[in-house]
């Protein structure tokens, strides 16, 4: 789902969402790489245990907080760089 | 903590267009400027530029005006802090940030915030399923990622933006399922004379529509989502009419099968930070909600305080421009850096081009506007505070319950208590909470604002502080 037309992305990079690799590119919002690699699902909400994912992708609403190399942050706001190792919130922290 | 930089006079919080205005021209009087955002470059979510590693390709991509914006801020000598994040603000105006070196700490002599809008999203059972998202959002994959949202994508709500992004949309290779606008093609007419004031917005506009006619996308005016279910890995909108009020009503239900749902009911001005610091505010419908009370210069009620932008009323970034500058002018005239002469002279021209700018903006913004009793039929158990998941029935019921005012609604149902601290929530919980009690907007008052603005983390602000650091004063003689 990434837009091809009258964009050069920065270097393909890799890294792991709890425990398995996907490719992204570097720059790019942790959000959106797991987004475009079909991961929309990030974590449950912590009272009823709904599925959430990504909603506002400026750093407000919270939604999309993710462990990201051991801290916790909103994945719209963390850009991509190699192997950086980001699990779900739901998880234990690493 | 004293290390605290003392050598500031002014700290502008957002580097949106207003900000990055106001820093500018505070530093042109001579003003030591420090401007901070959460984001890695300026120009606010209007202007949000693709990440530093993304170049642009294929034709002559004209430097737009968020480039411009950006080049202005490299020329001047303000220092800046993109990737920070400020958590706290006191009334001593001291900022408490934390960036990607740890926690800086300025003490200033005034503080211009111009912290933008947050998106309201007026709650429907399945609002907050994944592949459901804000407009706003959806800009900023479209424009800022280069992402489209879904390969199939229903765009829903209300305002400019939806044409925007349903155009986006389409130029970016997706198709978009359906446009869903809340308002009648009557309320694009009554806006129209404010948009012959901007000849190149109004074209722009008649540009998106005229890609959307090509690519034939349904558009179903005066409609809404009744409610969106995910169904074998896709969603299921289900859109019906809405009254003039915007309320959902009978009549015939459509379904649309889309991977992803884009939504957005208008912006809300951003008051983190002047409610934090005990400004006074005033609820304004047409202006987006609760916006900061400030004089003809930006001076909010608390001295020092400023603020700028679509924090004190949707405006539009055009507006945001001259209001920023506008700030910028008062805090140097107030701190002793522009004379009085110079300072009303200067003002008045920007207050002239400001006004003008404002025409148009608040107009495109009236759209946007909540009509007081939308949130009357929002279905019981939707939920409204996604943080903490509270219903519409759990507000209704703090309400008949006795609950008076916004602070009392949070600490009966959590609701706004969340990490996103009512941001998300608040606007349309307030509008429940006041339909309830059967009163308006201003008695129910808004959730008071507290620190942390932005979560946090103990480790983030100590860095690597040990315990072997801590200064051991010598033991008093026995």
């Amino acid at each position: 789902m990434r837009i091809t037309k009258g964009v050069t992305r920065g270097e393909p990079v890799s890294f792991t969402f709890n425990g398995v690799r996907y490719s992204g590119y570097a720059g790019e919002s942790v959000a959106a790489a797991l987004f475009a690699s079909g991961m929309a699902h990030l974590r449950d909400s912590p009272r009823n245990h709904q599925p959430r994912g990504m909603f506002c992708l400026m750093g407000s609403c919270q939604e999309c907080l993710v462990w990201v190399n051991g801290r916790k942050v909103p994945a719209c706001q963390q850009p991509l760089v190699e192997s950086l190792q980001v699990s779900s919130i739901s998880t234990e922290a690493p | 903590m004293d290390n605290v930089d003392k050598d500031v006079d002014l700290v502008v919080l957002g580097a949106g267009p207003a900000g990055v205005n106001a820093a500018i021209t505070a530093n042109r009087h001579g003003l030591k400027v420090v401007l901070v955002d959460q984001n890695h470059a300026a120009g606010g979510q209007v202007f949000r530029p693709m990440p530093e590693t993304f170049t642009p390709s294929g034709g002559s991509a004209a430097p737009g005006e968020g480039d411009e914006l950006r080049q202005r801020l490299a020329r001047s000598q303000v220092r800046v802090y993109f990737n920070h994040t400020v958590w706290n603000v006191s009334t001593d105006l001291r900022v408490d940030a934390v960036g990607p070196d740890g926690p800086v700490h300025w003490r200033c002599r005034a503080l211009v915030v111009a912290s933008g809008t947050t998106e309201r999203v007026v709650p429907f059972p399945g609002w907050t399923l994944p592949n459901v998202m804000g407009l706003a959002a959806a800009t900023i994959l479209l424009k800022s990622q280069k992402m489209l949202p879904g390969a199939d994508t229903l765009v829903a709500g209300c305002g400019p933006l939806l044409t925007a992004v349903a155009a986006g949309i389409v130029d970016g290779g997706g198709r978009v399922a359906a446009l869903v606008d809340a308002a009648p093609r009557s309320a694009w007419l009554k806006a129209s004379p404010a948009m012959v004031s901007r000849p190149d917005l109004m074209w722009q506009g008649v540009k998106w529509l005229a890609q959307i006619k090509t690519a034939g996308i349904p558009i179903f005016s005066a409609h809404a989502i009744e409610k969106v279910e995910a169904v074998d890995g896709r969603l299921r909108a289900t859109l019906a009419p809405v009254d003039s009020d915007r309320r959902i009503g009978g009549g015939e239900r459509h379904a649309v099968h889309a991977d992803a749902v884009v939504v957005g009911n208008g912006l809300v001005p951003g008051t983190d930070v002047t409610r934090l610091l005990r400004a006074e505010h005033t609820f304004n419908r047409k202006l987006g909600g609760w916006v900061a009370v400030t004089d003809e210069y930006c001076r909010t009620s608390v001295p020092g305080l400023y603020a700028a932008g679509d924090g004190c009323g949707i405006s539009g970034a055009a507006a945001a421009i001259h209001h920023g500058e506008l700030a910028g002018l008062a805090v140097a005239h107030d701190v002793g850096s522009l004379d009085e002469h110079s300072f009303e002279r200067e003002a008045a021209a920007v207050q002239r081009r400001l006004s003008k700018a404002r025409r148009f903006g608040q107009a495109m913004g009236a759209l946007m506007a909540l009509p007081s009793r939308q949130v009357e039929t929002i279905a019981p158990d939707t939920v409204v505070c996604r943080c903490e998941d509270v219903t519409r029935a759990e507000i209704d019921a703090a309400v008949a319950g006795g609950a008076r005012d916004m602070n009392q609604l949070k600490a009966w149902t959590r609701c706004g208590m969340g990490p996103c601290q009512g941001r998300s929530c608040g606007d349309v919980a307030a509008e429940l909470a006041a339909l309830k009690a059967g009163c308006g907007r201003s008695e129910v008052g808004f959730f008071t604002g507290r620190a942390p603005l932005r979560p946090v983390s103990l480790e983030q602000l100590t860095g690597d502080y040990d315990y072997a650091d801590i200064p051991l004063p010598k033991a008093a003689p026995l």
